[in-house]
């Protein structure tokens, strides 16, 4: 059967509560060779912009989403196939495709947010994917599960992949009883206890990349392998201007402009971005609890706790993921990680993960097997 | 965790967290318990609307059913916040306001000033605005430009239940007296909702739709109405910036001149009446300070100058409608 070698483009769905996208533009153009990871086209929605990536390699056969063009999700937007497959065949599979309905007790197809008590409180989490190998995604400073939108999906594709909100952010407690590099590494082994992992891949961003490297370093025999992205942990110097400004913001008009600085193309920060981080902190708590983590994490204002020698020693298998242009955390923090493979990515901010999903996901399948 | 709530339930919720925390809070009005002689909760109405059924149960006699005495009950919550305590007194329909204007004008909105910063008045105002509800001259009014004519008060008026809760919080944690109007139509309307408590600091607008050519600004109920007509413009290739003001004593200036710095015009939108009103108010401020960067005459989509009618077919054309709002914003797109 030939159509086994047409695969659908659909209009993705990043993140729980969205239901359409707009088709912003392609880019490649009919006929162009796909390689598994390229970027096919740019996808809008109110909360970010991102490209969709090409999960198989192919031929772009059939653009058939209209740019400026708002889709629901797992709308048939494209065809990628072999170029054997005849012409009729293609216009035969657009013709029958039906978008596909939401499994059973499966609400929009997708994860759930969940809640779980720990000893350190109740905690947010998503958990996606059925293997006996797990990723943990641990977010930064000020961040949330959703940090990892581009990620987790595909990650799960080889892993069970578990992303959760650290204690003070989210939608986990507001109560961060140690605010420490220390005490946030409790509530993440604390989290594993609670939903029976022994062992995990951790993946860690900005803060989450210190916390996961702190694990390894007091409860080395849980860590797989240790992949950390912008990761704090790794020097003294940190962006105060940013964690100030990100704090005392309390409008639109303060918090977007420290927002840009997460950003290597700073349009990226949208409106809701800014409406959903603005509804977190005026949260009662989330004040206190991130101004407790500020003096906790960077007395000072330089980091309290740098764990290079600590990793050197672990022994664990290290990745080092940083965006050039990172303006929180500097990427020659990058080179204190001795051991360690490290991927320098071009065009990309604080926010790596997001802004160059692909080429991060590629990175962390290579060493987690996700 | 957030979940879906009508703004009635966060109205609701925000009473019940803030009495909870807070023993000072104390909340009074007609029938807002069970009527006089009623046996608490089980014969609880909740107030006219039913938004505080339920927490005399919870709080007890922090709940009092006032007599039918605007004047009387009004000036004691004013008297109760100046000695200490955070009273949120219901006065059923903005329209009966009139009578203790004297114990809103000239004591709450002056005690600050007056005691040269000594004294603060931190009383809530609860009561309900706006037309569209089938009840007449008397009961349908869009009074806030009264309100925000007097300094010493602070005016909210939300549009959706998540800013309710939050704005409401607000306003009881406020050290100033607040008129907090709510939209009668608005009430059964849903949004998510953070369970926790949570604050909108005011003079705080929120941009709820981002466009390139036309700036809509307005609040209240009219915010459902200029999205409406921005959704119908949107398909045209307009793209309308809406802002929704949320409180309007603080008004968030900067927000709206921002906005009319990019798009150039302006449709100022109002349930009130035209003369003296939030539109007549932005359309000014926009003309003196941002008057090189408009493109067009700013348009206003205000009720007309006359009562509210009883009639169901005269009060539907009295009210802004998103095709009026969409006309007028096209006005400013002519030229």
């Amino acid at each position: 059967m030939s159509d086994k070698r047409i695969i659908p483009i659909v209009m993705p769905k990043w993140g729980l509560s969205m239901a359409e996208g707009k088709l912003a533009s392609w880019l490649m153009k009919d006929g162009d060779k796909v390689k598994v990871g390229d970027q096919i086209l740019e996808v809008e929605t109110d909360k970010i912009a991102g490209a969709v990536e090409a999960s198989e390699a192919g031929t772009l056969r059939r653009r058939i989403g209209q740019e400026d063009t708002i889709y629901p999700i797992k709308t048939l937007i494209g065809v990628l196939a072999d170029d054997d497959v005849p012409d009729a065949d293609i216009e035969a599979f657009v013709g029958a495709y039906v978008v596909p309905a939401a499994e059973e007790g499966e609400e929009e197809a997708g994860p759930r947010y969940e809640f779980i008590d720990t000893g350190t409180g109740r905690l947010r989490y998503t958990k996606r994917g059925s293997s006996d190998n797990a990723v943990i995604l641990i977010h930064g400073f000020g961040g949330d599960l959703d940090n990892w939108l581009f990620n987790a999906d595909a990650l799960a594709e080889g892993a069970t992949v578990y992303t959760l909100d650290l204690p003070g952010h989210g939608q986990s407690t507001k109560t961060v009883a140690d605010p420490t590099v220390g005490g946030l590494a409790k509530a993440v082994t604390g989290f594993m206890d609670a939903v029976k992992v022994d062992k995990a891949h951790l993946v860690g961003h900005s803060l989450g990349g210190a916390v996961a490297m702190e694990i390894a370093r007091t409860a080395k025999g849980r860590v797989k392998s240790l992949t950390l992205i912008c990761s704090a942990g790794l020097g003294p110097d940190i962006n105060m201007g940013y964690i100030d400004g990100f704090i005392g913001a309390s409008s639109r008009r303060d918090l977007k402009p420290a927002l840009e600085n997460l950003f290597a193309d700073s349009s990226l920060v949208s409106r809701q971005m800014v409406d959903d981080l603005l509804k977190y902190k005026r949260l009662d708590g989330v004040g206190d609890a991130l101004t407790a983590l500020k003096n906790g994490v960077f007395p000072n204002g330089k980091q309290a706790a740098v764990l290079a020698d600590a990793l050197k020693s672990s022994g664990v298998p290290t990745l080092v993921i940083w965006g050039a242009e990172d303006k929180i955390v500097p990427a020659a923090h990058a080179k204190a990680a001795a051991g360690a493979k490290v991927e320098i990515i071009d065009g990309a901010g604080h926010m790596v993960q997001m802004e160059q999903a692909g080429k991060v996901n590629g990175l962390i399948k290579a060493l987690a097997g996700g | 965790m957030a979940r879906k709530i009508s703004m009635r339930q966060a109205i609701n919720e925000a009473l019940d967290q803030e009495m909870t925390r807070d023993p000072t809070v104390i909340v009074m009005g007609e029938d807002i318990v069970g009527g006089m002689g009623g046996e608490g909760e089980k014969d609880a109405w909740g107030g006219a609307l039913g938004v505080t059924k339920g927490l005399y149960a919870k709080h007890g006699d922090r709940l009092m059913d006032t007599p039918l005495s605007e004047s009387a009950y009004i000036g004691a919550a004013v008297g109760a916040a100046a000695c200490g305590m955070r009273p949120v007194a219901e006065l059923m329909f903005i329209d009966f306001m009139g009578v203790c204007f004297d114990e809103i004008f000239n004591q709450a909105a002056k005690f600050r000033y007056m005691f040269g910063g000594k004294a603060q008045t931190p009383v809530v105002i609860r009561t309900m605005v706006g037309g569209g509800f089938r009840a007449a001259a008397q009961h349908s009014q869009m009074l806030t430009p009264l309100f925000t004519h007097i300094p010493g008060l602070k005016v909210v008026c939300p549009s959706n239940a998540y800013d309710a809760k939050g704005l409401l919080i607000q306003s009881i944690r406020d050290n100033d007296p607040v008129i907090f109007c709510e939209h009668k139509n608005l009430y059964g309307i849903e949004s998510d909702v953070p369970q926790e408590s949570y604050a909108i600091p005011f003079g705080e607008a929120n941009v709820v739709r981002e466009g390139k050519h036309v700036t809509i600004v307005t609040y209240g109920m009219m915010v459902h109405r200029a999205m409406d007509a921005a959704a119908q413009l949107a398909k045209d290739k307009v793209e309308c910036e809406v802002i929704d003001l949320r409180t309007l004593s603080p008004i968030d200036w900067d927000t709206v001149l921002d906005s009319v710095e990019n798009t150039g015009r302006l449709v100022c939108v109002d349930e009130a009446h035209p003369r003296c009103s939030i539109a007549s108010d932005v359309s000014a401020k926009v003309s003196q300070e941002a008057f090189k960067s408009l493109k067009s005459a700013i348009q206003m989509v205000t009720a007309p100058h006359t009562p509210v009618p009883f009639s169901s077919a005269l009060e539907d054309i009295y009210l802004p409608s998103a095709e009026k709002i969409a006309a007028a914003a096209r006005k400013t797109m002519a030229n």
